[in-house]
């Protein structure tokens, strides 16, 4: 029972987080005409041991998120606690010790390492930076670990970057962000980058480091399959905002939202029986510009139930009231006046 | 005459073989490729960087860069005609009018510094000598049709004012200004959103129809594959190494690398246990294994293997697998 409760205790709180970038005007006296709201307000828990999957289309503020959480953009508002401290608030030492638990895996594997520097370097490197970690003597060896623990070959230790692939490069990635043991591992499109016979090596790589480690892992991606994949909750962004929260089945075979609705029904789903069964929606019309979001509602102008309440109130997230007290799979965080079950995903 | 019209594919591409000589050595990037596309018809060549389908579009279209590139053998017949030893004239007819390239990256394949109208109109001044305004009006048109909304107010806007979706669409009413008989799309919707890849892919099949074009697909996407293809090539190395159409090939691969790439993707509709995933990477084209170039990748590889090329059997009809074990592979 204590075990069950101490595993429930989010190991990351978001508090309406916001990040707005301000939109200047003039060379010599500048003034700021406005703002884009890349991120406009999310909140949002990660457990431990848990993936939390964040999906959006591009522009929607997804890879900002990341970059606040790792302190690597200064938030507009809002807060986020790691272990109960406000890392948005935090600077010097607190800041580098915080920063140790929370790492990161990026998109590109070809831009994300030095081509200049081994592989040992690159690795090594965070030792400089947290030499508590490894002794000295001890880090050649530590690297050599790391490597092997991501499935490269300890001997490639005074290689460059070139001399990998695609996949291998992404390997040594992640061996950089284990390398100082972290908490949580945020991972920013760490796959798309790849053929896909090489996807699956990597996806299950990460399954495997995450059961090994008790790793928590923001994984954030455009691709809906792998997210659910690998996910075990499923945020959706639009616009700056989190449209819909919840486990995997609820956001998959449940969702509520209209946004998710459309973004699942334009998923291609690799079987050509299921190519006229399934429900196409298909949104008219661009994102709008967060610089400038429609009031209420951001979806509304794309969405094919809104009423004029939408623009004038701007639905929170929260579990819609008519399956509040239900246990169907509707019952999670969904932002929409009009909230209903909607199965896009499987053909009927 | 007209059984002789009707059996002639719209094109055809026989034993193409593609190199590039490089300071490493000889790149085989295409290694004997065959296929064919009739009219309103999709085939859709699947594989995965380096498999060598974007070169075998490029030589189609003739804009490979030669040198590095050679094509030592094959040919590749446009209704027939071998455009391989058409003079240069002859084939420059044939590019835009009758045979029309969709890019993956439509902000560099567009002109920066020309707006879109002039990019559009073009078309029509080079091929059709039509005057300045004849050919803006033949813009708007375009842009309408390929349902960019406010088209006569947004004919003078530059690339960069588009959206990606929008840039996109740009290339699908430049590909289609003069109404070919074939597009090759290279991973049309690959820098695109789902919700704006549903709305490009739609509209591309749309016209389509409407115009009863055939179509070559280059992807590695599988599940577009699955929406649009009526028959699919998964090449590997330089070669194809199965076709079939495209419900046959989803439900019974013939070949084990095809088996392992449907198994390797995760779906939408359930939670699946752990991925399958081919081992290994994909073979450098300048060290390409002896005998199937998957072998080393295989779960199925036996002695054969490492040393004999599989030719591309006949599974059926109208499918092929180059598998020493395709009986084997198509049972399970």
């Amino acid at each position: 029972m204590a075990e069950q409760t101490s595993q429930r205790e989010p190991i990351l709180q978001v508090r309406n987080l916001k990040k707005h970038f301000p939109l200047t005007r003039g060379v010599v006296f500048k003034k700021t005409v406005g703002a884009v709201k890349a991120v406009d307000g999310i909140s949002f828990d990660l457990f431990q041991g848990e993936t939390l999957g964040i999906v959006g289309e591009s522009g929607c503020g997804k890879s900002t998120v990341a970059k606040l959480l790792m302190n690597l953009e200064q938030a507009t508002a809002g807060e986020v606690f790691y272990k109960g401290q406000d890392i948005t608030k935090l600077s010097g030492r607190a800041l580098k010790e915080v920063r140790r638990n929370i790492q990161m895996v990026f998109q590109d594997p070809y831009t994300s390492l030095n081509p200049r520097m081994t592989v040992g370097d690159i690795i090594g490197e965070t030792f400089d930076i947290h030499p508590e970690v490894a002794p000295k003597g001890d880090r050649r060896r530590k690297v050599q670990d790391l490597l092997d623990v991501v499935g490269l070959n300890p001997e490639y230790i005074n290689r460059y970057p070139h001399q990998f692939s695609g996949g291998q490069r992404q390997r040594i990635g992640i061996a950089r962000g284990l390398a100082l043991n972290p908490e949580i591992i945020i991972c920013d499109e760490p796959v798309s980058a790849l053929d896909v016979s090489v996807q699956a090596q990597v996806i299950n790589l990460m399954e495997k480091l995450q059961d090994e480690f008790n790793l928590s892992y923001i994984f954030i991606a455009h691709d809906l399959s792998i997210v659910r994949h690998i996910s075990d909750r499923v945020g959706v962004m639009y616009l700056g905002k989190m449209a819909e929260i919840g486990t995997d089945t609820e956001i998959y075979d449940h969702p509520t939202h209209p946004y998710t609705q459309a973004l699942l029904s334009a998923v291609p789903v690799p079987d050509p029986e299921a190519r006229d069964g399934r429900e196409r929606i298909i949104l008219s019309g661009d994102v709008p510009s967060p610089a400038n979001p429609p009031s209420g509602c951001r979806f509304r102008t794309r969405c094919w139930k809104a009423q004029d309440k939408c623009a004038e109130e701007v639905p929170l997230l929260a579990v819609p009231e008519r399956f509040r007290d239900t246990d169907s799979g509707a019952a999670h965080e969904s932002a929409c006046h009009f909230a209903e079950e909607k199965d896009v995903v499987h053909a009927a | 005459m007209t059984t002789a019209e009707n059996t002639t594919p719209l094109l055809e591409v026989s034993d193409l073989h593609v190199e590039f000589h490089t300071r490493d050595g000889v790149v085989r990037a295409v290694n004997g490729v065959n296929y064919s596309v009739n009219s309103g018809e999709t085939l859709a060549v699947l594989g995965e960087s380096g498999s060598g389908k974007s070169v075998t579009a490029q030589a189609i279209m003739g804009i490979l860069d030669m040198p590095p590139a050679k094509i030592p053998q094959g040919e590749i017949r446009f209704r027939g005609q071998d455009m391989l030893t058409m003079s240069r004239e002859e084939r420059r007819q044939l590019r835009g009018q009758k045979i029309a390239m969709i890019f993956q990256d439509a902000l560099s394949s567009l002109n920066p510094v020309l707006s879109v109208g002039y990019q559009l109109g073009e078309m029509f001044r080079v091929h059709q000598g039509l005057n300045k305004k004849q050919a803006k009006a033949k813009a708007i048109e375009l842009m309408d049709r390929v349902k960019i909304p406010a088209a006569a107010q947004r004919v003078n806007d530059y690339p960069h004012q588009f959206s990606g979706g929008m840039r996109q669409r740009i290339m699908i009413a430049m590909a289609l200004a003069l109404e070919p008989d074939l597009i090759i799309a290279d991973e049309p919707t690959t820098a695109l959103d789902v919700t704006v890849q549903a709305q490009v892919m739609d509209l591309l099949a749309e016209l389509q129809q409407e115009f009863h074009m055939g179509l070559i697909l280059i992807t590695h996407d599988l599940g577009v594959v699955a929406d649009v293809a009526d028959k699919i090539a998964v090449m590997y190395a330089g070669r194809i190494v199965e076709t079939a159409p495209v419900k046959e090939l989803y439900a019974q691969p013939a070949h084990p690398y095809t088996r392992g790439l449907l198994d390797s993707i995760p779906r939408l509709d359930q939670k699946g246990q752990e991925l399958y995933a081919i081992k290994g990477l994909p073979p450098n084209l300048l060290r390409v294994p002896s005998g199937c170039a998957f072998n080393p990748r295989c779960p199925k590889a036996e002695d054969i293997c490492r040393t004999e090329l599989p030719a591309l059997a006949a599974v059926s009809e109208d499918r092929g697998s180059a598998c020493h074990f395709w009986k084997e592979t198509l049972n399970g």
